[in-house]
């Protein structure tokens, strides 16, 4: 059988589209029900923290340079920098330390 | 309002300047996927313009290159890109509760891992605008760091490839370091996501489960966890 490209295209962005947009449109109210609702509350720390380790050490050219980024973003983090900062800032520590190591 | 609106479309855009050069920087490595799928540098952009996922798009591209079927491919898509169907549980709690079903469509649209990060992150309610102005930011740096992806191959020096790739997670860490700052059960359940992350790559046999599959179960148990031992008090769901 033959498969178009942009059929594939479509399937791939209509399933997406459906499990994004479809919690945000029928869930109107707020929830009242409290376990539901600290459990979302949890959701981004856990999602965003499972999704950053280990994967960043996999992520460069040297786990060191990984180690050191993760560092540097944790310091900078918690002294309240801004999301730019913070970024550019792992970024930069992995390109320098990189001329250096691999 | 208005003025209110056009602030927050601001900030998003300004917030939206990482995330779209780490995109640009791991949506080219995407549009080597896309190369071998087959597809050209135009119909990888429109890819990534109308799925705006990683994971999603990446298995959709291997899948498409060994041949398979478009119901393989939807199912794919359920499996690779379910963890948004949590973030947007999490985010329709977040908007004000009168937003127009309009709105809540469009961010419907591009509810990504960064893009739900910093949407989260902000203070009080979401104005739909900040989003906006995220998306108008970091979308087509994405679209376009696939379409160079496919079009340049391995060109781009590996040192900053390199570079750009932990510039993400930069932001990840921006977004959950300081609220664990201020409270010690976000921290602790940094950690534990953190610790428990790493053993599942590292024990035998469940090191096979896939990263979105892992991502999945881990916000599932520890956020379910988390909810039944430290139910969060009214304020502080407020203000999350």
């Amino acid at each position: 059988m033959h498969h178009n490209v942009y059929i594939y295209i479509a399937v791939m962005a209509g399933v997406t589209y459906l499990i994004r947009m479809l919690p945000l449109t029928l869930i109107r109210k707020e929830i009242k029900n409290k376990f539901i609702r600290s459990f979302l509350y949890y959701v981004p720390y856990v999602t965003l923290a499972v999704m950053t380790f280990p994967s960043i050490l996999s992520a460069t050219g040297s786990v060191w340079s990984a180690w050191a980024a993760l560092a540097v973003g944790i310091i900078l983090a918690w002294f309240g920098q801004s999301l730019l900062t913070v970024s550019v800032a792992a970024c930069l520590t992995v390109f320098v330390l990189e001329l250096f190591i691999v | 309002m208005k003025k209110n609106n056009k602030s927050c479309f601001l900030k998003g855009m300004r917030d939206g300047i990482p995330i779209s050069l780490g995109y640009l920087a791991v949506a080219f490595t995407l549009g080597i996927a896309a190369k071998n799928a087959g597809f050209t540098p135009f119909q990888a952009m429109l890819t990534s313009l109308t799925i705006n996922a990683s994971a999603g798009e990446f298995a959709g591209f291997t899948l498409i290159a060994s041949g398979a079927g478009y119901l393989e491919v939807a199912l794919m898509e359920i499996i690779a890109n379910a963890r948004y169907l949590l973030m947007s549980c999490a985010l329709s709690q977040k908007l004000p509760s009168n937003t127009s079903v309009l709105h809540r469509m469009l961010i419907g649209f591009d509810v990504t891992d960064e893009i739900f990060g910093v949407s989260m992150a902000v203070e009080g309610a979401l104005n739909p605008f900040y989003t906006y102005g995220v998306i108008l930011v970091a979308a087509p740096g994405w679209a376009l760091g696939t379409y160079l992806g496919v079009l340049m191959g391995n060109l781009l020096p590996v040192r900053i490839v390199s570079a750009l790739s932990v510039g993400l997670y930069g932001m990840f860490l921006a977004v959950i370091i300081p609220p664990a700052r201020k409270s010690k059960i976000i921290a602790a359940v940094i950690v534990i996501s953190m610790a428990a992350s790493y053993a599942f790559t590292r024990i035998p046999l469940i090191s096979q489960i896939p990263d979105g599959t892992r991502t999945i179960l881990l916000t599932l148990l520890i956020s379910g966890a988390a909810a039944l031992l430290f139910p969060v008090k009214e304020e502080n769901a407020d203000a999350s």
